[in-house]
């Protein structure tokens, strides 16, 4: 049986990523200055300009800094699973173009550090009642690729 | 231009108060106020009143007499105080009145406050998936500002203990349990490196304050306290907020902290060095690490050996958090910085009792920062 999966967001990452469109986040860039945002947003908060075009970001980039999430945020807006498993979140910097905020699949603070190298994924971070696995885009350390 | 000065101050104090809705808070608090300055409800001329969970708390005149005061609602997040108490001076400043108040109240529900991210102009995948905290924020800044500039776990414990400590020496403040840096480093982590005992909680309090023209103080009290400056500033393009799917690579831009801090100094003529006692927006532990150098009061780094030395503790070089700051009072947002400057009011009439700071301190400093990065600044002296 094949688990059915949907993304959390639609025009917040490629879906579904395939050989033809791997996994990028879907972000825009200010036609007029070039400021690069995500999620894509058609106002520009840095020369207020109102035309933006679609840009695809870099699926690899650096830990800036990162906490953890011990305990079960107040639902809602959370709507993870009742039997919390804590997870981490931290900020990315992708080169040259922003730094994204992030779940990030290494739950365990010692074995994350600053300047880390890692890796866009998607984790199902909820099941619905019939099954069907909802995603949303993490980070991974680049270490523990698996090819 | 006219000068504005504080005549008087009223805090009700700050916890949990099942059955009493917070206008009958603000109320007392008002009424102490009042009190303090030697004046009556029907003298006020104006008044500025702040609340995160009171739908119009200028409704609180029904409580305290309806004279037909004009009574303005201010709300800018956890700044909101700074917001209330810079524009009931202005409003002396400018001679529209001589005397106003300024008054803050709020009931939280327990826990980390919940929101609908939409509010917040935040996309619902940001909630749904568990990114919407606001300790999130802080949690990731500490740790980046400690790898940063060497800040250790057991420095982040002792700003803990002291605020504790000095709340305990607060018949006003809610956690008035002292805790040792021990006890605080075996709490549960609850946002990798803040721990349960390093985190203020929401809660419950009011507080308010009575201000003056400064060529009219002496009909009230021989210990006015002057307004020397207030400036408020919300985030630049750049800065590292609370609340922020993304930001922009680059060089990090100076928090609307510093923004703030800067204006207020030079508004007031006075610098970092000549602050005698000061309250920081102590959402944690980290925050006050992180703010006692963005204000000035420090460089980035230094306040591993300040602490260590104790400087920041009551009878040390420069007293931060004497009434137990927001960890030991917790924070009713719309109350929150008026508590500061009551606080600072009694540290400089020397009535700050078992927690008063030796010496005749002069100048008062008061911080506010909150979502989605605003930060207030006030600067009092006598």
């Amino acid at each position: 049986m094949t688990t059915t999966q949907i993304p959390v967001a639609e025009g917040l990452f490629t879906w579904p990523p395939d050989e033809s469109t791997p996994l990028r986040l879907i972000g825009s860039e200010c036609t007029a200055c070039g400021l690069v945002s995500f999620p894509a947003a058609s106002d520009c908060v840095r020369c207020a300009s109102t035309e933006s075009k679609e840009r695809l970001l870099a699926e690899r980039g650096t830990l800036w800094t990162y906490t953890t999430q011990d305990f079960r945020p107040p639902s809602p807006p959370y709507d993870g699973p009742e039997a919390f498993e804590p997870y981490a979140v931290g900020y990315i910097e992708l080169p040259g173009e922003l730094l994204v905020e992030a779940r990030l699949t290494e739950p365990d603070p010692d074995k994350l550090r600053i300047g880390q190298d890692m890796r866009l994924t998607l984790v199902p971070y909820r099941v619905q009642d019939d099954g069907t696995e909802v995603v949303t885009f993490a980070f991974a350390p680049a270490e523990e690729e698996t090819p | 231009m006219t000068e504005a000065v504080i005549i008087g101050v009223g805090l009700h104090p700050f916890g949990r108060f099942p059955g009493k809705p917070a206008l009958d808070m603000g109320a007392d608090a008002v009424r102490l106020a009042l009190a303090d300055a030697g004046v009556n409800w029907p003298q006020i001329q104006g008044g500025y009143i702040g609340s995160y969970e009171v739908a119009n708390p200028d409704a609180i005149v029904a409580r305290l007499g309806l004279t037909g005061v004009p009574l303005r609602g201010v709300f800018n997040g956890c700044a909101t105080a700074g917001t209330s108490v810079a524009l009931a001076a202005r409003a002396i400043e400018t001679g529209e009145h001589d005397l106003t108040i300024a008054i803050g109240l709020d009931k939280h529900p327990r826990g980390a406050f919940a929101a609908d991210p939409s509010v917040a102009g935040i996309p619902s995948w940001y909630g749904q998936t568990g990114l919407f905290l606001t300790t999130h924020f802080f949690g990731m800044k500490i740790n980046r500002y400690m790898h940063d500039h060497g800040i250790s776990h057991e420095t982040l414990a002792r700003v803990a203990a002291k605020n504790f400590g000095n709340a305990a020496r607060n018949e006003k403040a809610w956690r008035r349990t002292p805790l040792s840096v021990a006890e605080i480093l075996a709490s549960p982590v609850l946002n990798h490196p803040l721990r349960q005992y390093m985190y203020c909680g929401p809660d419950e309090g009011a507080a308010a304050l009575v201000l003056c023209r400064a060529d009219q103080a002496h009909r009230y009290t021989g210990k006015p306290v002057r307004i020397r400056s207030t400036a408020l500033r919300s985030r630049r393009l750049g800065a590292f907020e609370v609340q922020s799917p993304s930001f922009p690579v680059g060089e990090v831009v100076a928090s609307p902290t510093v923004d703030a801090s800067r204006e207020a100094y030079e508004r007031a003529g006075i610098g970092p060095e000549d602050v005698d006692v000061a309250q920081l927006q102590d959402t944690d532990a980290g925050s006050e690490v992180i703010h006692m150098a963005e204000n000035g009061l420090c460089k980035d780094g230094e306040q591993e050996r300040l602490i260590a030395e104790g400087a920041t503790e009551i009878g040390g070089r420069l007293p931060v958090n004497t009434d137990g700051g927001l960890l030991g009072n917790g924070e009713p947002i719309g109350a929150s910085g008026l508590r500061q400057i009551h606080e600072i009011v009694l540290q400089l009439r020397g009535a700050a009792g078992d927690r008063q700071i030796p010496g005749t301190p002069r100048v008062g400093y008061t911080h506010l920062y909150g979502a989605p990065g605003v930060s207030a600044v006030t600067i009092l002296s006598t």
